[in-house]
């Protein structure tokens, strides 16, 4: 469903991604792990066409982003990292548009929100303003926008941050059912999520992917991941000293 | 254009409608546009003193009147989208930049004209008291509209550059405030007095005031018109191109 081939994004001078390349099947969940700034959202923003690659390719289900975006779009559900949602609105108004925009419309689009509503646990904040919400009900808000149209492919940038552990717990069972026919991309800095969740990781460390793997495949000799993870990554400490 | 264009279109318009009326911003703009509208067309444009059937003190106000309201208007348009990331959905969402940008420049504008259409009883008051030509007093408010619209879709573009509304709104003032200078009588009848008329004719050629002057005196001109449309048109052109950079950053 997902390929990514090579991809490089510069800043100016900076390299935020530095030649990735994988790809994700449908019925597969990927972890993406890597400490701050190591590009996991960058890559996200590149393989839903919100920034064009400096040079690679992203095509999502047949379709290359930068060429034929629209199809692509389509396929697509997004959770940007900062979980923005229009404040000025109620929580049915942004998801009727959310849904709109996906061209689901009169009683299509109103039996989409009942089950995001269910699915995110939104029952009690449905009527009530964006902005007013607290942060957690935001997150599930930008959540629920994301799965709207029930689309084959999403991308998830930290989808449990901000939520208490129960909904954490909720959240990461939702992603095991969806998980079955769906190809998924999420990122993370828990990495019991990963154990619990996917069916394959990889770390990325400054711009590179440097480990891949079955969750099992990972730990390897070590007894927890967060010790293959500080392994394989350099913390910030070390690379100021260098 | 395809009907999908058209429906992608209408839902951007109609989230960035409800989004103004669900705060009191829409209510407080309405507001102060008719009071100051009454305030310039009766106080300083001597309405009833003049004694004359048309207009004319209404509209002559307005292109300064937008020269503040109209950025006010449109400041939060993308600048807001920036500021709290939403640009990123919307930009991931399966519609075209150029289609968001039609949409949000439609919504705002069909808002000021709602704005304007709220000012019919000074043009009842019109007809009540006189007899005005009717063809002329029409020509007058299509005038203002596009002139609103002009004004509009440089605060868009202005909108698009940066994240903060206060920069966006200072930009527009001055772009604006320039295309009513360039060709406003007493700028002109100064400039002829060094500069060549060429170069005075295109300057004004430039400016929204000699092509609103036309609407006032009642005259439905296409060159007017085309003026006017070109002008929006090449200003949500340009957004279109800013935005593109700012992703490609
Ligand atoms: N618009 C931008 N302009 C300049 N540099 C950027 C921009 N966006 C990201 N970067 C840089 O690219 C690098 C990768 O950032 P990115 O947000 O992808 O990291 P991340 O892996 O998502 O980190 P985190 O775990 O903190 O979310 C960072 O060094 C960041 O400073
Ligand atoms: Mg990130």
């Amino acid at each position: 469903m997902i390929t990514v081939e090579n991809l490089h994004k510069e800043f100016g001078p900076k390299k935020a991604v530095n030649g990735i390349s994988f790809s994700v099947k449908k019925g597969e969940i990927l972890g993406f792990l890597g400490p701050n700034g190591a590009g996991k959202s960058t890559t996200m923003r590149m393989i839903t066409g919100f920034i064009p690659p400096t040079s690679g390719r992203v095509t999502v289900g047949g379709h290359d982003i930068a060429e034929n975006p629209i199809p692509a779009k389509k396929l697509i559900g997004y959770l940007p990292e900062s979980a923005p949602c229009y404040s000025d609105m109620t929580v049915h108004g942004f998801l009727s548009f959310a849904a709109e925009v996906r061209g689901l419309h009169g009683t299509v689009r109103e039996d989409a929100i009942r089950r995001v509503v269910g699915q995110c646990f939104l029952e009690a904040v449905l009527h009530q303003s964006v902005d007013t919400l607290s942060k957690g009900y935001r997150h599930r808000t930008c959540l629920a926008q994301s799965i709207i149209h029930d689309p084959e492919v999403l991308i998830l940038d930290e989808p449990t941050d901000g939520l208490d552990p129960n909904q954490k717990h909720e959240i990461r069972q939702l992603l095991k059912r969806f998980g079955k026919d769906k190809a998924i991309i999420f990122s993370t800095h828990i990495l019991e999520e990963v154990d619990a969740v996917c069916d394959r990781a990889i770390i990325i460390d400054r711009g590179r992917v440097v480990a891949s793997g079955t969750p099992t495949e990972l730990r390897g000799g070590h007894a927890r991941l967060d010790e293959f993870f500080r392994s394989v990554t350099v913390s910030d400490t070390a690379r100021r000293a260098d | 254009m395809t009907s999908e264009s058209l429906r992608n279109i209408w839902t951007i318009a109609k989230r960035e409608l409800v989004g103004y009326f669900n705060s009191p911003v829409a209510y407080v703009f309405i507001v102060i546009f008719l009071l100051l509208n009454g305030f310039f067309t009766f106080m300083l444009g001597g309405f009833f003193e003049r004694g004359e059937a048309n207009l004319n003190a209404f509209f002559t106000w307005h292109p300064w009147l937008y020269l503040f309201l109209v950025p006010a208007a449109g400041m939060r348009l993308w600048a807001e989208e920036r500021r709290v990331g939403t640009l990123e959905l919307l930009l991931t969402m399966p519609i075209a930049a150029w289609e968001a940008i039609v949409g949000k420049f439609l919504a705002c504008w069909a808002f000021l004209a709602l704005a304007l259409a709220l000012t019919f009883p000074v043009a009842t008051t019109v007809c009540y008291l006189g007899d005005p030509d009717i063809g002329g007093i029409i020509a007058g408010y299509v005038g203002s509209l596009l002139l609103a619209g002009a004004y509009l879709a440089v605060t868009v573009m202005t909108s698009a550059l940066t994240r903060n509304q206060v920069i966006s709104f200072i930009l527009s003032v001055v772009i604006c405030f320039f295309l009513i200078l360039a060709g406003w009588e007493p700028v002109t009848n100064l400039l002829v007095r060094w500069a060549p008329d060429w170069f005075v004719n295109v300057v004004a050629s430039f400016s929204v005031m000699p092509h609103f002057a036309g609407f006032q005196r009642g005259v439905l001109d296409l060159r007017d018109l085309l003026f006017f449309v070109s002008a929006m048109v090449f200003c949500l052109f340009s957004t279109s191109v800013i935005l593109r950079g700012l992703r490609g950053a």
